[in-house]
């Protein structure tokens, strides 16, 4: 059965490539796909989901799908934001065949990456999901479009590189390479910890290997960054949570203080950066290379006590939240270039006027981004923050201010960071009087409306009842 | 009954769900399902007087962690309740009168019940992440409507303020709840052990305190985060009365008090308790100051509010949390009634707001002119008859002793000052414009809300009503007075009163020109400055480098090396970037069979 959530996009995307009609077809299988992860995930915990078969003898390698508490979760992110992808993009005339076929396969490797439960595949669907991401970016991206397809390459290409090392080091301490198999690494937890933090962390856009994210979510047309930022871009922090944290234990905690400056540089320094952009675009893709920092905060507090029992549900809350915001934002700014011509902030002002339910949108997305209570990315934040207060005390037993806990501290500031430059982003780009590139502007048609309400409406369920996601993760 | 608090928070966000969802484009029906929907929350309000009752949902729950949704009623909560949802409805009615005309009338009235909704969810909670929650849930209400004429740039530029300030407050709020949690093990007010504050270093403690307080410093705008307030007068009056004079404002005042109460005002480390008593204490000061030289009344009202918060902190950081909250119950009628009272002004003026372009206001608008004095003679704390006086004595009661008596003395003779400039100036004298000179009486279901909230300016001091509305009252037997107390506001009183006459009785502009209070200590531009220097300089700085030594140099020089070797491939294969990538991969190939093949 969960094959079928795979074959379902990877059908698809063949039938498209041979003729078959591309939108129609994409949306039949986006369709598709999130009714049986629906059914799915409402029966998640049946063993009887479990599927696959030996590819391998040695190393023993298996390709086999199995729903877990977190792994349902992406299933879910992944349906909904390909749903809004597929649905929401304007394909420019001509190019439906590659434009539907690879948003198809990213979400097919995407989803593949996360039902897998074995370790070789669980690499090799996100590898498949990356190919068509930079074919997209490079063919049909807009502005600089050759020089952000080749930098996200080289990145996650490299990025990939130094995660494989780390995985096979780990890998041939274990039995197999099965989820299952998974335990402490009895050697070397400390340079296995280095690579998945490193190569994990490249694909996640941590501090400092970030400088591919902005530019290439800014050039990648809207699908690619919706499925990028909000569900592929994931797969390195689930690794670190379902692999780095079962292989090497202490070798994460080793790094703990790394970890932390590293996440610190993800919230503050790139979070200044984001203050000063002065395209919406590229805002929007530094803030989500931001906003993976607390992310990293909740992985830091597991790494600093392993029975943290906020931290990792924190986690995948938040990057459901975030995946679910940054793909309604990315969908939302094409809007705002198709509608006015420009995404330069300056050049904007009083679309709220001509287009008010575009403007109320964004503002909602917006507001969620920067964690307003009511929207899933505060139900997600506030858990980070009281993950990274859990049980602070010294060696001693005392209650002492440690490395997490200051991190925490100073993260906190980064909540006034998002909010200056989201705030002023929609004060200059939807407030004041109308400009020249807003006064005829047109209000966001229904086509653009469905798959944004969709994903709005997700943000507010969420919000208010973060329990419908947190059931996966007890 | 037992289910009846919960509709107290249902019935103002079914409005705003309905009135978003629905009524957008039926302006009437929207205000009055808005309207309706406060009147009964009033109701239930009146129901609940006097209860004692807790219950709660699980909000969030991890393994052995929970955050609740709940509501805690007694009787600070039901006392509180009966001001928000009081002047709230009389906020509501005069709205009808004073948006009647307003294009976007569902808008207001659908944010004016997110407000409702979301400051009920302050006053109920049980718990500091619920507070939290609906904390900045009123900052959002406010921040939209502030933004109401969001096409206006002063307008948005003044939403955006607001909201910005009060995350830098938020910032150290959530890292003081976050403390406290960790101190006590709990955010449940029933269940915070005070004593637990005492195992810690009181330099924990009191932090933890002193930044829960940074919530209270943004919301309730008191130095250095008071420079929001003003601004957002450019919102719609009648909001200026509720959120931003009555209700929301005082919320930080009410929020430190449900922290007292929680863990006994005795455990709260004396150095953290004195820092609140002199950040109230400046601000009252400062902000008195300020508002003598204003010209704008909403904005001699905003500062005048801001002065009085800061008497209200006061009273808290001496920890009596009882006569802050007295003075914030007292307060928020009469300066609500101010407020209403201003828009009236402003409203038969054609929008005029400068008080040198009124005067002989009191006779062409004899209503409003006599709730307004009604105000001004509460605010100013007229012995005996007002209800401020009463709220006023007990504040310099609870500072008696400390040099902070002589701060709120002074301030007492500051607000009577320039009240006294504002009456005159406004309502007594010639009138000084044709705006003014044609200004009429405003109709009923304008100047019926003010003359409840006049009664209630005079009234509400008085012990039978403050009991009968469930207020916090200070005044228990045997609390002594200190004569000093009773005499240091009467003197201040005359001489205010002489002052304000002998020196603005048929002036046509202001005698007395002092920059320094005009430009309010040039706070805002010091600020500006700071924001330019401190975040635009330094973000633009952290951009280059960004740009250049982590995206060019240090990372990029790895990425560069690799990209010169996918060159290489390039040229042999031909086919562009997918080449260099699949070369990439090869390696990872070369990489897994050298460590499956020869490591093992």
């Amino acid at each position: 059965m969960l094959f079928l959530l795979i074959l379902a996009p990877l059908l698809a995307a063949v039938a498209i490539f041979f003729g078959a009609p591309a939108r129609k077809t994409a949306l039949g299988a986006a369709l598709f796909n999130v009714v049986l992860a629906g059914y799915a995930a409402s029966t998640w915990n049946c063993s009887c989901w479990n599927t696959g078969f030996q590819v391998l003898e040695n190393p023993n390698i298996h390709l086999s799908l199995g729903l877990t508490g977190i792994s349902t979760v992406m299933l879910i992110l992944s349906v909904i934001v390909t749903l809004a992808a597929v649905y929401s993009g304007k394909c420019p005339d001509g190019r439906e065949k590659l434009w539907f076929s690879s948003t198809l396969l990213i979400a097919a490797g995407a989803i593949g990456a996360f039902l897998s439960t074995d370790v070789f595949f669980f690499y090799a669907f996100h590898e498949l999901a990356l190919i068509p991401t930079f074919l997209m970016i490079g063919m049909l991206g807009r502005g600089n479009r050759k020089e952000a397809a080749w930098k996200i390459t080289i990145y996650l290409a490299l990025g990939s590189i130094v995660l494989l090392a780390g995985l096979i080091l780990a890998m041939n301490q274990m039995e197999g390479w099965a989820f299952s198999d998974l335990k402490a690494a009895e050697k070397y937890q400390n340079e296995i910890a280095l690579l998945l933090i490193i190569g994990f962390g490249t694909l996640v856009s941590l501090f400092p290997f970030h400088s591919w994210a902005a530019p290439a979510y800014a050039s990648a047309p809207a699908p690619v960054a919706m499925l990028h930022a909000g569900v592929l871009k994931k797969f390195g922090l689930y690794g670190l949570l379902v692999v780095g944290m079962k292989v090497a234990p202490d070798g994460m905690a080793h790094w703990l203080p790394w970890i932390c400056v590293l996440l610190l540089g993800n919230i503050i320094w790139v979070g200044l950066v984001t203050l000063n952009q002065k395209r919406l675009d590229l805002m929007l893709g530094n803030s989500s290379v931001m906003h993976m920092g607390y992310i990293f905060l909740a992985i830091a507090a597991l790494a600093a006590n392993v029975d943290n029992q906020i931290a990792e549900p924190a986690a995948v809350l938040l990057m459901f939240a975030h995946g679910i915001s940054i793909a309604l934002l990315f969908s939302l700014t094409s809007i705002v270039e198709r509608k006015t011509g420009t995404l330069e902030i300056a050049q904007l002002g009083g679309l709220a006027k001509t287009a008010p339910a575009l403007a109320f949108l964004f503002g909602l997305a917006g507001m969620a981004s920067i964690g307003l209570p009511g929207l899933a990315n505060f139900a997600g934040e506030v858990m980070v923050f009281f993950a990274g207060f859990y049980d602070w005390k010294d060696a001693q037993g005392q209650i002492a201010l440690g490395w997490v806990q200051w991190t925490t501290i100073i993260a906190l500031w980064g909540v006034v960071i998002s909010a200056v430059y989201m705030l002023r982003a929609f004060r200059s780009s939807f407030q004041g009087p109308l400009v020249k590139s807003t006064e005829n502007a047109t209000d966001i048609s229904i086509c653009g409306k469905i798959p944004a309400y969709l994903l709005a409406a997700t943000l507010l369920v969420v919000g208010i009842y973060p329990q419908i996601i947190l059931q996966f993760l007890k | 009954m037992e289910n009846l608090p919960w509709f107290l928070l249902l019935i103002p966000f079914a409005s705003a769900a309905i009135i978003q969802l629905g009524l957008k484009r039926n302006a009437m029906a929207s205000s009055l399902l808005s309207t309706a929907s406060v009147f009964i929350t009033l109701i239930i309000a009146f129901l609940l007087l006097g209860k004692d009752s807790a219950s709660s949902l699980t909000w969030i729950e991890a393994g052995n962690f929970k955050l609740e949704i709940g509501y805690q009623l007694d009787q600070l909560a039901t006392g509180m309740m009966i001001v928000v949802t009081g002047i709230g409805f009389l906020v509501h009615v005069f709205s009808l009168g004073y948006m009647n005309d307003d294009e976007a009338k569902a808008r207001y009235f659908g944010c004016l019940s997110l407000f409702m909704f979301s400051m009920t969810g302050i006053v109920l909670a049980s718990n500091f992440a619920m507070m939290f929650i609906f904390w900045e849930l009123v900052g959002l209400s406010s921040y939209l409507l502030i933004g109401h004429w969001y096409q206006k740039d002063s307008a948005a530029d003044a939403a955006k303020k607001a909201f910005l300030v009060n995350r830098i407050g938020d910032f150290g709020f959530m890292i003081g709840i976050l403390m406290l949690w960790g101190i006590t093990g709990t955010i449940v007010f029933a269940d915070m052990d005070g004593a637990s504050l005492g195992t810690v270093c009181s330099c924990l403690a009191g932090t933890a305190i002193l930044l829960v307080f940074c919530g209270a410093v943004g919301k309730s705008a008191q130095l250095p985060l008071h420079v929001w307030l003003p601004d957002a007068m450019e919102g719609p009056t009648p909001v200026s009365a509720l959120i931003h004079a009555a209700t929301m404002v005082a919320a930080g005042v009410y929020m430190m008090a449900r922290l007292y109460i929680s863990v006994g005002a005795d455990m709260i480390p004396t150095w953290s308790a004195d820092t609140i008593a002199w950040v109230g204490g400046i601000t009252s000061l400062a902000a008195a100051l300020m508002a003598t030289q204003q010209s704008d009344i909403k904005k001699i009202l905003a500062y005048s509010t801001l002065s009085q918060l800061g008497y209200m902190v006061m009273a808290v950081g001496l920890v009596e949390p009882d006569t802050g909250m007295f003075h914030l119950y007292t307060h928020a009628w009469f300066k609500a009634l101010l407020f209403l009272g201003s828009a009236c002004v402003i409203f038969a003026c054609h929008h005029e707001q400068n008080i040198w372009k009124m005067g002989g206001l009191l006779k062409k608008m004899p209503l409003t002119g006599g709730t307004f004095a009604a105000g001004y003679a509460a605010l100013i704390a007229v012995p005996y008859v007002t209800a401020g006086f009463y709220s006023k004595e007990e504040i310099l009661t609870a500072a008696h002793g400390s040099p902070l008596f002589w701060v709120a003395a002074f301030v007492a003779f500051l607000t009577t000052f320039y009240m006294t400039r504002l009456f005159v100036v406004a309502f007594l004298g010639k009138s000084r414009s044709e705006n003014a000179d044609h200004a009429k009486e405003v109709g009923p279901i304008m100047f019926v809300p003010l003359i409840v909230l006049a009664a209630l300016a005079i009234a509400a001091g008085f012990k039978p009503v403050a009991e009968l509305l469930n207020a916090q009252d200070p005044r228990v037997e045997g609390r002594e007075h200190p004569p000093i107390a009773l005499i240091v506001s009467i003197v201040s009183l005359v001489l205010g009163l002489a002052a304000g006459f002998i020196l603005y009785k048929g002036k046509t502009s202001d005698p007395l020109s002092i920059p320094l209070f005009r430009n309010k200590f040039y706070l805002d531009e010091i600020y500006q400055k700071l924001v330019t220097i401190f975040q635009d300089a330094v973000a633009a700085i952290v951009h280059f480098f960004d740009e250049f030594i982590i995206g060019g140099l240090l990372v990029g020089g790895a990425t560069r090396s690799a990209q010169g070797v996918g060159n290489i491939f390039r040229n042999f294969a031909q086919n562009g970037k997918l080449s260099g990538y699949a070369y990439l991969m090869g390696l990872g190939a070369v990489l897994v069979i050298y460590f499956t093949v020869f490591a093992n």
